[in-house]
């Protein structure tokens, strides 16, 4: 079984994000692999290695040619990657990430196609459902458990009061709560042969997506304004010396909430 | 440009429509639209009077979809019914269904969606979304630059959920064309996680457990004390991840949003991730080992002490006064 997995490169969310003059988020530093990707990376590793046979595949976009997150997917096992580079992807929004990744995957075998439910930067939360809407093909969101037999996908799909069981013919799109499994660490046998991986790096040209489909232009939206919120006030801070379970019961007498 | 007609996307949980579909509803009828129509992906009858009251003029709903995805289901039922006429705006709840079916809907009709708003309003021939970002320390405000609908998803409890005294309006039965291999995801079982007392992002106490508590047991203390409040217990996104609770107690950025009275985080050291979830919260009271922990940049008491020595002191003093 052949799986293709979405993977963004971001920001490290350690870091404070700044904002450039146009008002979209500051890509300049090193970027590194989405956490939440790597649960999607994970999934499809062990779902090829239960099928017995079969790649995974990494698709990606970025405006810069950046790949050392690519590495890190590289490096805990999947075979190879599809990246698409294009100065014209800077601030492309959610249906255009949708677009172009789908453009991408099309050039790749799949069986599934698997993403983080959301991005840790940007988290739309909508990319995967319209990869899979621009596709025509059938998806399953927001997945805490994932099977493959007989050319079915079998989910638990997240819901607000617990999960549905949902069972859907491959093709098909998946997205992957963080927690569905433990992401491996990459081995260093593993990051040394992460080097020589196949990366096939593409342009939007190549994918016969017009430049004005992307990129701010092709947002649709625009910034108008960026405001600093409302603060809130850092209140008392007390220092426990035996005594500060009191304090917080007085805190809730006084709110008259006990 | 005055907004006429706005369309809203509701969840139902058991029939019902959920706050944060009504708190839409009523946010619809305050930006001055004379049509607000609730849309619901499944049977509308016991919701019909709650939408009414809040603010819903028409109600269009699909009937029972024999198993389908609300995205795929509701995104061409709403794309087909465009062709009577658009509205200038759709709204949507930041929920799993919402997402979904505003993703569909988008693709369908090659509109972008703006995501995870918190306010909106309408200046002249604008229709500006309010996000906030950074942990919730700016806010990018985004007008659309397409033709009409505009699409836009709410985070939960961005709005106030106030009843308007409106009539229920009637249903109309909406076809779902066929949808094809698209619509070939099936759901074939429900699994309701049971939790005892409030539910997490209705309780007017939360209390929520952090990596501080060291190891998966230590959670019942959480419970204990939330239980004793008479609130819901939570959770940091890193002890979800780990494995202690379920994802349904997660509070933050990628869980719930809870705007309770008294927020109780321990243990928590304060992410933006789950900053993001919280700081609504009415009063914060944090307790971690870390003096320098940001979540004492948001508490209105903060207790810099061992959550094992605090929590089991202050469940005593509870039980004893009660």
């Amino acid at each position: 079984m052949n799986v293709v997995v979405c993977v963004k490169q971001i920001p490290d969310p350690a870091n404070p994000g700044s904002l450039d003059p146009d008002n979209t988020l500051s890509r300049n530093e090193k970027l590194i692999l989405d956490e939440s990707d790597s649960y999607g990376v994970e999934m499809a590793l062990q779902l090829v290695d239960t099928a017995g046979g079969g790649e995974v595949t990494l698709v990606s976009m970025v405006p810069n040619k950046e790949v050392s997150g690519l590495r890190t997917a590289l490096a805990m096992g999947a075979n190879k990657a599809v990246l698409v580079s294009d100065d014209a992807l800077a601030g492309t929004d959610a249906l255009g990430t949708a677009k172009v990744l789908a453009a991408a995957i099309g050039r790749t075998e799949y069986d599934l196609v698997l993403a983080g439910t959301e991005s840790s930067d940007g988290y739309t939360g909508t990319v995967p459902e319209q990869i899979a809407a621009v596709m025509g093909l059938p998806s399953v969101g927001f997945a805490k458990h994932i099977e493959v037999a007989d050319g079915l996908v079998k989910v638990r799909r997240q819901n607000e009061e617990g999960y549905d069981e949902v069972e859907c013919p491959l093709p098909a799109v998946v997205s992957v709560t963080a927690g569905v499994v433990e992401p491996r660490y990459p081995s260093f046998k593993g990051i040394m042969a992460a080097k020589s991986k196949p990366v096939d790096e593409v342009g939007i040209a190549d994918l016969g997506i017009d430049a004005s489909a992307v990129g701010v232009a092709g947002s649709r939206q625009e910034t108008v304004a960026v405001e600093e919120a409302a603060a809130r006030e850092a209140g008392e801070k007390v220092v426990d010396e035996g005594d500060a379970h009191e304090r917080i019961v007085a805190f809730l007498d006084e709110l008259k909430v006990i | 440009m005055s907004v006429n007609t706005i369309w809203v996307y509701c969840d139902l949980v058991g029939g019902a429509a959920t706050s944060g579909s009504l708190e839409l509803v009523g946010e619809a009828k305050a930006l001055g639209a004379t049509e607000v129509v609730a849309w619901i992906g499944g049977d509308a009858s016991d919701a019909a009077a709650a939408l009414g009251n809040h603010g819903a003029t028409a109600l269009k709903a699909t009937g029972d979809l024999g198993g389908s995805l609300q995205g795929v289901a509701v995104g061409a039922a709403m794309a087909e019914a465009m062709a009577a006429g658009a509205p200038d705006l759709i709204m949507f709840p930041q929920s799993y269904d919402g997402r979904d079916v505003a993703a569909r809907l988008s693709v369908a009709i090659d509109r972008p969606v703006i995501t995870n708003n918190v306010g909106i309003e309408v200046n002249g021939d604008d229709i500006v979304c309010e996000t906030a970002i950074f942990g919730g320390t700016k806010i990018v405000k985004t007008a659309f630059r397409c033709e009409s609908p505009r699409l836009a998803l709410f985070r939960p409890k961005s709005f106030a959920v106030e009843p308007t005294g409106g009539p229920a309006p009637t249903v109309e039965t909406v076809s779902v064309p066929d949808t094809g291999t698209a619509g070939a995801a099936k759901v074939t079982g429900t699994h309701v996680e049971e939790s005892e007392g409030p539910k997490l992002d209705e309780a007017d106490i939360v209390v929520s457990g952090g990596r501080g508590l060291g190891e998966a047991d230590k959670y019942e203390m959480i419970e204990q004390l939330a239980k004793a409040l008479k609130g819901a217990p939570g959770a940091s996104r890193a002890i979800v991840d780990a494995g202690w609770v379920p994802y349904s107690y997660q509070v933050g950025q990628t869980g719930k949003v809870v705007k309770p009275t008294v927020y109780i985080a321990a243990g928590i050291s304060g992410a933006t991730q789950h900053l993001v979830g919280m700081k609504g919260s009415k009063n914060i009271i944090a307790i971690n080992k870390d003096e320098e922990a940001p979540i004492f940049g948001v508490a209105d008491l903060g207790i810099v002490g061992d959550v094992h020595k605090v929590l089991p002191a202050l469940l005593e003093a509870l039980a004893a006064r009660s």
